[in-house]
């Protein structure tokens, strides 16, 4: 690379503050040194609150006060920033350096058309005519690929499918030619398809335009896809940098190596994620308290599966008295599988494809319109007794909404225990909530904090806690880590795996992640538009897939392997 | 610096402060009101007509004894007003409480189970909010009057104030609870509530109650003062508190017979405590709507 030309982005020693109400400060950024040259895509990699996304608000003059630049200096194609202002002198935000956010739909503004959105930083920033500046977006949504570019100029951004949006967003940030373009988070909301689309258009003009790309993500598979170097930050702090390859093949740091290896392999199944286990004795002492209260699960016959699902439809519609006015929407189309007894059994498929609804008709929240679950040999459609609904338990995507914010955390798992009259007073229900928070890898005595007391990873084992306080006999996880960070992710797949082991629970599993799915499921269905397209044992569908868009899938996912292994094969 | 920008945050403004103080001496006062005033009301033979028409202490002719001087009937006005502040406080109060029960109850239910109950309870409320609040209380308590006899009435007064103000305000409170608890219905901690096989009227009082009760709250300071200017007025208008039991409406109505034969003090001493008791709540309630729940501003 010429190195006559300077680096589109020099951040040297860089410290961001934010001071505390309590008059200390906290270092969310601490000395960090980043250079991005032209065309260079350099990957900034951690977990959340690793500060990765306060290096990019810092260098966009985005920071929120009352936080500050206490540090270092910034250069942006050889012009530096100001620190105090967080501004630059002949550099302007939007002209030379582009954003790329996470959500497309949130930054687009929803009243303006493509157009418009395009052509304003344009004629803000360019000083040229109206004229000139529609035809420089005709020619921004072609270079992002865009079908139709003439009619999508006047579409407004909810007419755009997700993909589309992100690639007006990419259009916007490339719209007055920028050196440099800080892309945070820009595929986490987008399905891998499209994902895959999308990080190819990024690589695509970091080549063709000589732009540089700070790319920020908590995703290993696409550092692993397109980026060039990479950056691993922990708790503000720069742990490890270095050309993408080198770094992912063979990190240096601990913790490098670490998150690294908490990364689920699409390609071969592991027995165990390789993360730090934190198994206590008091863990295993109380997952033994929980396998004793375990109800033994030879209670009906064995080859009977743990849950039948025939034929099931679900139609979502507009109710009205006149037939010409009902719509109906078909969720879910003639869906049937069973899940075996102590089978951990997956449903894969991309945003819209049905695989919620599908949990959610068989957990009893939403009715199906035709079809049949029967659970343990008892159908479903005509009401749920007791026992049935104490057996089947539900874990959910978001741990931030699925606790109570009002209520105590023992309290909140004691209360199906003591609705469902496992314990006999309330003082035993929650020596059972805190057994239960033992078993999940959690203190004890914690139950007597609010859920706000907790991090996201924790609040998900409290959620699983409450899940097994009825002692089911199923469990329904909708997502349960794909809000997670990686490493954490690794640790709650290994629990929900030693608690199947545990209390024989069968589970539904589902997840938008076939790396995830390889790891956790013993078989697996594909879900495209409502319908299972493909239903296997997992090691057979991820060695031979036999429906194309099976095969799809797994050949856009990104993958650490598929790069180490290039590397390898080159090596 | 950020010390006491963190202090301006978090104390309220002066204004607020002020009111809360003033509001809280009122409670105090009306609290011990049989201890503090100088005579009791509702006690015929404390007073008597020779002290009538007296002026304010202050003014030429005045007695040290009545402070604020006193009425026709020759009752203290410092008693009679503190007498007639604890009843429009009291009927403020148990109106809110009441239209806040009935409200959120209606509101939870209509959030909850949606469909056809949502429909009927929302439209039902539609049509009461369409008469004004004033109308449908001197409805109700016209009724009661041609329904019991005299005596009966001034005694239940009161209750039926409450009955006549809450009937129309509960309407408000299940709006908003109806809405609040539709977003806390779609959230997860309720579904999984509902996959547990919790009960519904379990998930609705354990689970969704406590997360909406904050907008409830901050309606139910506002509309305080709301409710006792609707009482304030009803008595105006004779269809409130009898004269033998005052409240602060009742008492600018008497007052307002003598406002312009110079006698001015017995309506607007009672009018300028009604005016501070209500701009005290007001201003609290709309710093706690502006801290609290700032998509409540519509209202």
């Amino acid at each position: 690379m010429n190195t006559q030309t300077p680096p589109v982005l020099d951040i040297k020693n860089l410290r961001v503050e934010y001071p505390l109400t309590n008059g200390g400060t906290l270092v969310a950024v601490n000395d960090i040194d980043l250079t991005i040259r032209p065309g260079e895509i350099h990957a900034l990699v951690g977990e959340s609150g690793a500060g990765k996304t306060t290096v990019g608000n810092a260098l966009m003059g985005l920071l929120q006060a009352p936080g500050r630049i206490a540090g270092g200096s910034i250069s942006i194609a050889g012009k530096q920033i100001n620190t105090r202002t967080g501004r630059t002198e002949g550099i302007v935000p939007g002209r030379d350096v582009g954003a790329i956010f996470q959500d497309p739909m949130t930054s687009l503004n929803p009243l303006f058309t493509v157009e418009s959105q395009l052509c304003e930083g344009m004629l803000a920033h360019l000083k040229i005519s109206r004229k000139e500046a529609r035809a420089r977006a005709l020619d921004l949504l072609k270079a992002v690929g865009i079908p139709e570019p003439e009619r999508r100029l006047g579409s407004y951004p909810h007419q755009l499918s997700g993909g589309q949006r992100q690639r007006v967003v990419i259009a916007t940030a490339l719209a007055c030619d920028p050196r440099l373009i800080v892309a945070d988070e820009p595929t986490t909301a987008l399905d891998v398809s499209v994902q895959a689309q999308i990080l190819k258009l990024i690589r695509d003009l970091a080549d063709e335009r000589r732009v540089g790309v700070l790319l920020v993500t908590h995703n290993m598979g696409v550092v692993a896809e397109i980026a060039d170097r990479v950056t691993i930050m922990q708790n503000g702090s720069v742990v490890e940098s270095g050309s993408a390859r080198g770094v992912l093949t063979s990190p240096k740091a601990p913790y490098a190596r670490t998150l690294i290896a908490a990364v689920p392999p699409i390609e071969h199944r592991l027995e165990r994620l390789p993360v730090p286990s934190e198994e206590t004795p008091a863990t295993l002492k109380a997952r033994e308290a929980v396998r004793g209260k375990t109800r033994s699960a030879a209670e009906s016959k064995e080859d009977e599966p743990m849950l039948a699902v025939r034929e099931l439809c679900v139609e979502y519609g507009q109710r009205s008295f006149l037939p010409s006015r009902r719509t109906a929407f078909k969720a879910v189309k003639s869906v049937s599988f069973d899940v075996k007894r102590g089978e951990i059994f997956g449903l894969v498929g991309e945003s819209g494809c049905g695989k919620t609804t599908v949990a959610n008709t068989i957990a009893g929240l939403v009715a199906p319109t035709s079809g049949s679950v029967h659970f343990q040999g008892v159908a479903l459609e005509a009401g749920r007794t007791k026992s049935v609904r104490q057996s089947m338990q539900m874990v959910f995507q978001d741990p931030y909404s699925a606790l109570n914010p009002r209520m105590r955390i023992n309290a909140a798992i004691a209360e199906p225990i003591l609705f469902y009259e496992l314990a006999s007073n309330a003082a035993e229900a929650r020596e059972d909530a805190a057994i239960l928070l033992e078993a999940v890898g959690l203190n004890g005595q914690s139950g007597e904090r609010f859920a706000h007391a907790f991090s996201g990873g924790q609040r998900q084992r409290i959620a699983i806690a409450r899940a097994l306080g009825p002692q089911p006999s199923m469990l329904i996880c909708d997502e349960p880590t794909s809000a997670l960070d990686v490493s954490v992710q690794a640790q709650l797949l290994n629990l929900l795996k030693d608690l199947r082991d545990l209390a024989g629970l069968s589970m539904l599993f589902i997840s938008h992640d076939l790396a995830v799915i390889r790891q956790m499921c013993d078989r697996v269905a594909v879900m495209k538009g409502g319908e299972i397209v493909e239903l296997a044992e997992t090691e057979t569908l991820f060695s031979s897939p036999q429906h194309e868009y099976t095969r799809e899938l797994l050949r856009l996912a990104p993958s650490l392997d598929r790069i180490l292994k290039a590397e390898n094969t080159a090596a | 610096m950020t010390t006491r920008a963190f202090l301006q945050h978090r104390l309220p403004p002066i204004s607020v402060i002020i009111a809360g103080l003033v509001l809280a001496t009122m409670i105090v006062l009306v609290i011990f009101a049989a201890l503090i005033a100088p005579m009791d009301p509702r006690d015929v033979s404390s007073y008597s007509l020779i002290d009538m028409e007296i002026p304010p202490s202050f003014m030429d002719g005045g007695d040290p004894r009545f402070l604020l001087g006193t009425d026709n009937q020759g009752r203290d006005l410092v008693s009679v007003i503190l007498f007639g502040l604890r009843i429009s406080i009291i009927i403020g109060i148990g109106a809110v409480l009441l239209a806040a029960i009935i409200g959120v109850a209606l509101g939870l239910i209509a959030g909850y189970f949606g469909g056809i109950i949502d429909t009927i309870l929302m439209r039902v409320g539609d049509v009461l909010v369409s008469f004004p609040t004033i109308l449908v209380a001197l409805l109700i308590s016209g009724v009661a009057r041609a329904q019991l006899s005299g005596a009966t009435v001034s005694e239940w007064a009161p209750v039926i104030l409450i009955c006549a103000i809450a009937l129309n305000e509960w309407v408000q409170y299940a709006r908003t609870v109806r809405a609040s608890t539709m977003v806390e219905n779609a959230r997860d901690y309720v579904r999984a509530a509902k996959v547990i096989g919790l009960p519904s009227r379990r998930i609705m009082l354990r689970h969704i109650l406590p997360n909406v009760m904050s907008s409830v709250m901050v309606i139910a300071t506002i509309n305080l003062a709301g409710a006792i200017l609707t009482e304030a007025t009803l008595s105006f208008l004779g269809a409130g508190m009898p004269a033998t039991y005052p409240s602060l409406g009742t008492l600018i109505r008497i007052g307002n017979q003598f406002l312009f034969s110079g006698l001015w003090w017995i309506a607007v001493m009672p009018a300028a405590v009604l005016v501070v008791l209500v701009l005290a709540v007001n201003v609290i309630g709309d710093y706690l709507r502006d801290r609290f729940n700032p998509k409540l501003m519509a209202h």
